[in-house]
């Protein structure tokens, strides 16, 4: 039977360490919505979506109020819309029609976000999903809680070089037209190497092709959990560092199993994956870059970080795919810079730069993500930055991706703020030397060597 | 059967265990074990209940027994025991 011990063990991570489950995701399929007219299509996927995610908020509250553990978001992620408004969208006003009627659904369920206003164009772009990322700007400007991601490369495919130019204008552009607030429907775009089908996490949370009509995804979270796990195995081996970490992970996705499973049964779809990824907030102690600390660094960026996130990494992965048999979406250790106070802390003090940042998505789970830059960067130098970090995710067979705010009128020295979940950053420098010749050449990087396994 | 929860903790004082007990009488709630113990000057409680037979739902026997707490001055709080068996056995 359950001891006094046990009880006031969880009961203190959910009240004094952050436990949370970050998220509930309902996957929405929209390929049943397609029509011929752009106006029949925004009623079809209006119905779709608020009959389908009707009930999901307050199951979610119903399930935080019965184990006591709050459920930070609810969200919508549907089929890419590069596909959905393929057959009607004719300009990039009729795809920003269909953003705003996304944007209406998840205000009229009351869901935090909905993605999915992406495309996928790996190896290449048809002319509606070329549409659907000149359209991406605007989009973001004018909706509020619509997400956009892209998906450049693969490692089955290569890296789409093209795309890769556009997006870092597309970046630009959405900067540009959201400068008033700080340039943050930046914060709202991503763009990936080798995108999963069933991320529950935003911005990059779409319903693949590969996926069912509807499906429930779970982000568990609990870095606050990992890094107090860690200050107890203070001088200890790394052997025995690594087993506390995994079993923290394990207990931590046993919660999000049991959310999932619960949330399943209640809206009677099924249950897809589980995703393990360590995400942190702007809330003192649920960070990261403490848990990295915690393992003996002085500050993140100094020498032995990569080292140290990696055995975070991959404990987590080891601990959590005990806890859940179906396991997907990132599943990592998320490495924001402006969402996760430590990562702050770190840049201020001159102790963390972008090149280290790049290092550190080799070993984690997603990529360079909320990071800040100087408004007078260039569309090509962040096409650059783009493509370096594909390259990391193409070569090494694992997702990456860039979520980079180039903060319009601001410089190195400054600071943006974005608010909520999304916190604070200072800019970051960005190495001043040209790669526009290099971007200039478009086309295709060839798939590489290993992904021929057939 | 339906097992669940409920914590207590706050500073220790005359009539705890009384007024959570009265409360689940009342509720037709059936307390199955208590064990109880002072921390550091504060007073720690875990009951485990079956609210199989509860006249009133699980959220609102939450509200209630929070607000009970907020009457008499300490914490507590109700939960479904799955939360606990999930993340303390395989």
């Amino acid at each position: 039977m359950i001891n006094l011990f046990e009880v006031n063990e969880t009961n203190k991570m959910i009240e004094q360490e952050n436990l949370d489950v970050r998220t509930i995701t309902i996957g929405i399929s929209l390929l049943d919505c397609i029509d011929a007219n752009i106006d029949t299509l925004c009623q079809n996927i209006y119905h779709k979506i608020t009959s389908v995610a009707e009930h999901l908020v307050e199951t979610g509250e119903n399930i935080e109020k019965k184990y006591g553990i709050p459920i930070v978001n609810k969200r919508i992620s549907v089929t890419p819309i590069g596909l959905i408004g393929a057959s009607v969208c004719q300009s990039t006003d009729d795809f920003v029609k269909i953003a705003k009627t996304l944007d209406r659904c998840a205000k009229k369920v009351g869901v935090n976000f909905i993605g999915g206003y992406s495309a996928i164009v790996s190896k290449g772009m048809t002319p509606a999903e070329k549409l659907l990322i000149q359209s991406i700007p605007q989009a973001m400007k004018e909706t509020e809680l619509v997400c956009s991601s892209v998906n450049v490369g693969s490692t089955k495919t290569g890296i789409n070089m093209d795309a890769v130019k556009l997006i870092g204008e597309i970046i630009k552009e959405t900067a540009e037209l959201t400068k008033k607030q700080d340039s943050i429907g930046c914060a709202k775009f991503v763009v990936f190497c080798n995108a999963p089908d069933d991320n529950p996490f935003m911005a990059g949370a779409f319903h693949g092709v590969s996926e069912a009509d509807a499906i429930i995804n779970v982000g568990v979270s609990g870095p606050g959990v990992v890094r107090k796990a860690i200050q107890t195995a203070k001088g200890k081996d790394f052997g025995e560092l690594c087993e506390i970490v995994k079993k923290t992970a394990f207990k931590i996705t046993r919660v999000g199993q049991l959310v999932a499973r619960e949330a399943s049964a209640a809206l009677n779809i099924p249950f897809g994956i589980i995703d393990l990824s360590l995400a942190p907030t702007p809330a003192v102690g649920d960070s990261i870059a403490d848990c990295l600390t915690e393992m003996g660094l002085e500050r993140v960026g100094a020498p032995g970080t990569t080292a140290a996130l990696a055995i975070l990494n991959d404990q987590v992965k080891k601990g959590g795919v005990m806890a859940s048999s179906y396991v997907g979406g990132l599943s990592g250790a998320f490495i924001p810079v402006s969402e996760d106070q430590g990562m702050i802390d770190a840049v201020e003090a001159g102790a963390l730069t972008l090149e280290k940042l790049e290092a550190m998505t080799c070993v984690c789970s997603v990529g360079l993500d909320m990071i800040a830059i100087p408004g007078k960067t260039s569309a090509k130098t962040i096409s650059g930055i783009i493509a370096d970090e594909m390259a990391i995710g193409m070569i090494n067979q694992k997702t990456t991706a860039v979520r980079i705010i180039p903060v319009i009128g601001k410089d190195v020295g400054e600071k943006v703020e974005f608010g909520g979940l999304l916190g604070y950053a200072p800019i970051m420098p960005v190495n001043p030397f040209s790669c526009d010749e290099f971007i200039d050449r478009g086309g295709r990087i060839p798939a590489p060597i290993h992904s021929f396994k057939n | 059967m339906e097992k669940a929860i409920i914590t207590v903790v706050g500073r220790d004082q005359v009539g705890i265990i009384a007024h959570v007990c009265q409360f689940l009488s009342k509720a037709n709630i059936n307390i199955l074990d208590i064990s109880q113990t002072i921390l550091d000057g504060y007073f720690n409680m875990m009951m485990i209940v079956d609210m199989s037979l509860a006249k009133e739902s699980f959220s609102d026997v939450c509200d209630q027994l929070e607000d009970l707490g907020n009457h008499i001055g300490v914490y507590i709080k109700l939960q479904h025991e799955d939360i606990f068996n999930k993340m303390h056995r395989i």
